[in-house]
């Protein structure tokens, strides 16, 4: 079957999921954190019948420490760079278990959740690993931060251009993040599987369905999912929802998903919303100039473009 | 009833593993250890192994599955050698605090630099305290023995621990040997199935591997290191129950012609076959040598190694490990530590060989018992033998 005809049981404001959330609160994030609450409303679109993986990262920290828990599922932390090797060796035995009658007779999605760090940096090669080899019921997440921020605000692969971090400051001979921000959709793309999306939780029923497809499809499924920080980007607390919007009105971090390496643009942009809109509410961004601002204006649409094209090209 | 056959001994150890009935393979290969892992592959693709066996792209992802796997109830196994084990040093030191009974095979083969794929037991010496029970084989029988023991061992209620098997590459990996391979009916009697301590189970949600403050690190660390000291009684109960069911008797310290013995040589793995050997030519020709061989390196096994080198004047110890920027290798140091507080505390004498694959012949232990026998005072510092100047 098609990717994009595999049925699921789709969120929509009415039949929104009951119950307690598979993510407890009373964790540690951040006041305002967007990374806890794109993960609250992942986990609850999938209710508690599922193994999660973590990777090291600020997800992984503020839901202990030992002896509390805010994981409502079965989960397993190993180390930072390993989310996928770990949940390629658990959504491996989970199978053989059940084909030899000592595991339960149903499907156990597999969901490895971890940062842009331990994904587009320490942890790329385990995803590659993972998603080369098709594993079926597992799914990937990365909660995009767009740096380390559990260590404290250290650039990474997915920092976007110009952004001032610890580790991409500005100065005289600085402008910050130098290099463009690694594009993880296409790599994971890339390797065939047949579910890739992006997700954003101020688009929160978008961001659950993409999940609840993501775990209705067999074999990898990636999912790039926008996790505003506003402790890291120097940004108001009430602001990550609204970032979030921002993100998508200027094509910064535009929505899609990509069903057998077919493209849909799930909100077309046709007139975006000036950069300087999304960069003025965060503090990483505050030394852009005119020039800079132009020239990332540029790319951004570039990026957008092309993405218009493959969706024209391959159509699902 | 067992079957005798001729047989490579890394493929031997894959047969053990299919015996074992294991669910979940992992593996990334290396030379030496790659002959294991191809055999369980193809066991795999015949249907004579209903296991999966996941082709991972490192031995960092190899261990990192095989901790998943495991932790979610599955039977799981590994092997790997040298660089892959130093790849997967960070994966060695998690596996035993999560309490997951991995079973891994390592054909023993030298740490780079400079590269060099022959034997030696520098890779398991530089792991030798994240918390993994250490077994040693001699020979091809007891490596197949030793694994089909490693998964009853790790798998006990009150272990759960991973196992490493150590088998010298190339010179046990690629040799074919006359094995006993025993059948299935005997390792179902010996080999209980596996029920795990700790499981990811949807029905029983627990969380595994979360951050430990200040308040409970120290706690988590001794609570592993409990189990593992503790682990000993049942690697002798093990063996005993092997010997029970297949007939050959292991301990965990096993010693050769020690009685009267001036000078013991303490060795582990494949060259203690050699050393015996050696002992019989100096016993023949009046000398008072013996051997003493560890079987288990971790948890060691204090009393027992005490109690073989009571009586002994001279105690030689052969590491196949260099420690760098120390006076004695691993084993050199855990013997001379053990002995200090012994009664008749023995001059104790370190000597490295073997490095590398360089051969490790009889003559080399007959050089060593007389370097003993020749010295006056104490050694300060090990020995290199068969070095060039």
């Amino acid at each position: 079957m098609r990717a994009a005809d595999v049925p699921f049981e789709k969120v929509t404001a009415k039949n929104f999921p009951k119950g307690p959330d598979s993510l407890a609160s009373g964790h540690r994030a951040c006041q305002g954190c967007g990374e806890v609450l794109a993960l609250r409303l992942l986990l609850k679109a999938l209710g508690t019948e599922f193994i999660a993986v973590s990777a090291t990262g600020c997800m992984e920290v503020c839901t202990g420490p030992f002896p509390q828990s805010a994981w409502r599922m079965p989960w397993i932390h190993v180390a930072f760079e390993n989310a996928a090797a770990v949940a390629s060796g658990v959504e491996s035995a989970v199978k053989v278990l059940r084909r030899k009658g000592r595991g339960p007779d149903k499907r156990i999605p597999v969901v490895a959740v971890a940062g842009d760090g331990g994904t587009a940096d320490i942890g790329l090669q385990a995803l590659s690993g993972a998603l080369e080899r098709g594993h079926e019921d597992f799914v990937y997440i990365c909660l995009d931060n767009e740096a380390y921020m559990n260590t404290g605000i250290q650039r990474s692969s997915a920092t976007p251009f110009g952004a001032n971090t610890t580790t991409s400051p500005v100065g005289s001979k600085s402008r910050g993040q130098y290099s463009w921000k690694k594009n993880m959709p296409a790599i994971a793309a890339a390797h065939g599987v047949p579910y890739v999306a992006t997700a954003n939780p101020a688009f929160h029923l978008d961001l659950m369905n993409k999940i609840r497809r993501a775990v209705a499809i067999p074999g990898p499924a990636y999912l790039h999912v926008y996790a505003p920080c506003p402790t890291g980007w120097r940004m108001k607390p009430e602001l990550a929802v609204e970032s979030g919007r921002l993100a998508v009105s200027t094509r910064i971090f535009p929505l899609y998903e990509v069903l057998d390496g077919r493209y849909v643009i799930n909100r077309k942009v046709d007139n975006p919303a000036p950069l300087t809109d999304y960069f003025k509410v965060q503090g990483r961004f505050k030394h852009l100039g005119e020039k800079d601002v132009a020239y990332i204006t540029e790319r951004v649409n570039q990026e957008y473009d092309k993405l218009v094209k493959l969706s024209e090209a391959f159509p699902v | 009833m067992s079957k005798r056959v001729g047989i490579e001994v890394s493929l031997a150890v894959a047969e053990a593993v299919k015996l074992a009935d294991a669910d979940v393979v992992a593996a990334y290969p290396i030379t030496p250890q790659t002959h294991i892992v191809e055999h369980l592959s193809e066991l795999v693709a015949d249907g004579e192994l209903d296991a999966a066996y996941i082709p991972v792209e490192s031995e960092h992802s190899a261990m990192s599955s095989c901790i998943g796997s495991s932790a979610a109830g599955a039977r799981t196994f590994t092997a790997t050698s040298s660089q892959g084990l130093a790849l997967m040093n960070e994966m060695i030191f998690i596996a035993p605090v999560l309490r997951t009974p991995v079973i891994l095979a390592i054909a023993n083969r030298a740490l780079s630099a400079p590269i060099n794929i022959w034997n030696d037991h520098s890779d398991i010496m530089s792991v030798r305290d994240a918390g993994w029970i250490c077994l040693f084989a001699e020979n091809g029988q007891e490596a197949v023995d030793m694994t089909l023991a490693a998964f009853r061992i790790g798998e006990d209620p009150q272990v759960s621990l991973p196992v490493s098997v150590n088998i010298d590459g190339f010179t046990l990996s690629h040799f074919i040997e006359p094995i006993l391979l025993p059948d299935k009916a005997e390792v179902d009697r010996f080999l209980p199935p596996f029920k795990p301590v700790i499981k990811l189970d949807i029905a029983q949600p627990i969380s595994v591997g979360l951050l430990a403050p200040p308040e409970s690190y120290t706690e988590a660390r001794k609570a592993t290191d409990d189990a593992l000291l503790a682990s000993k009684a049942v690697v002798k109960k093990a063996f005993d129950e092997y010997e029970a069911v297949f007939g050959r008797r292991y301990q965990v310290v096993e010693s050769y012609r020690v009685e009267d013995a001036e000078t013991v040589i303490v060795a582990m793995g494949s060259i203690a076959e050699t050393a015996s050997i050696a002992i019989d030519e100096m016993r023949e020709a009046g000398q008072k040598v013996g051997l003493v061989r560890l079987r288990l390196w971790r948890p060691f096994p204090a009393e027992e190694l005490a109690a073989a080198l009571s009586a002994a004047k001279n105690v030689a110890v052969i590491d196949r490990h260099m420690v760098l920027g120390v006076d004695n290798g691993p084993l050199g140091l855990e013997v001379k530590s053990l002995l200090y507080d012994a009664p008749n505390r023995p001059r104790v004498f370190n000597y490295v060989l073997g490095l590398g694959g360089r051969d490790v012949t009889r003559d080399d232990f007959r050089d060593i018992a007389a370097r003993v026998s020749s010295s006056q005072g104490v050694q300060t510092r090990y020995e290199i033998v068969g070095v060039l100047a």
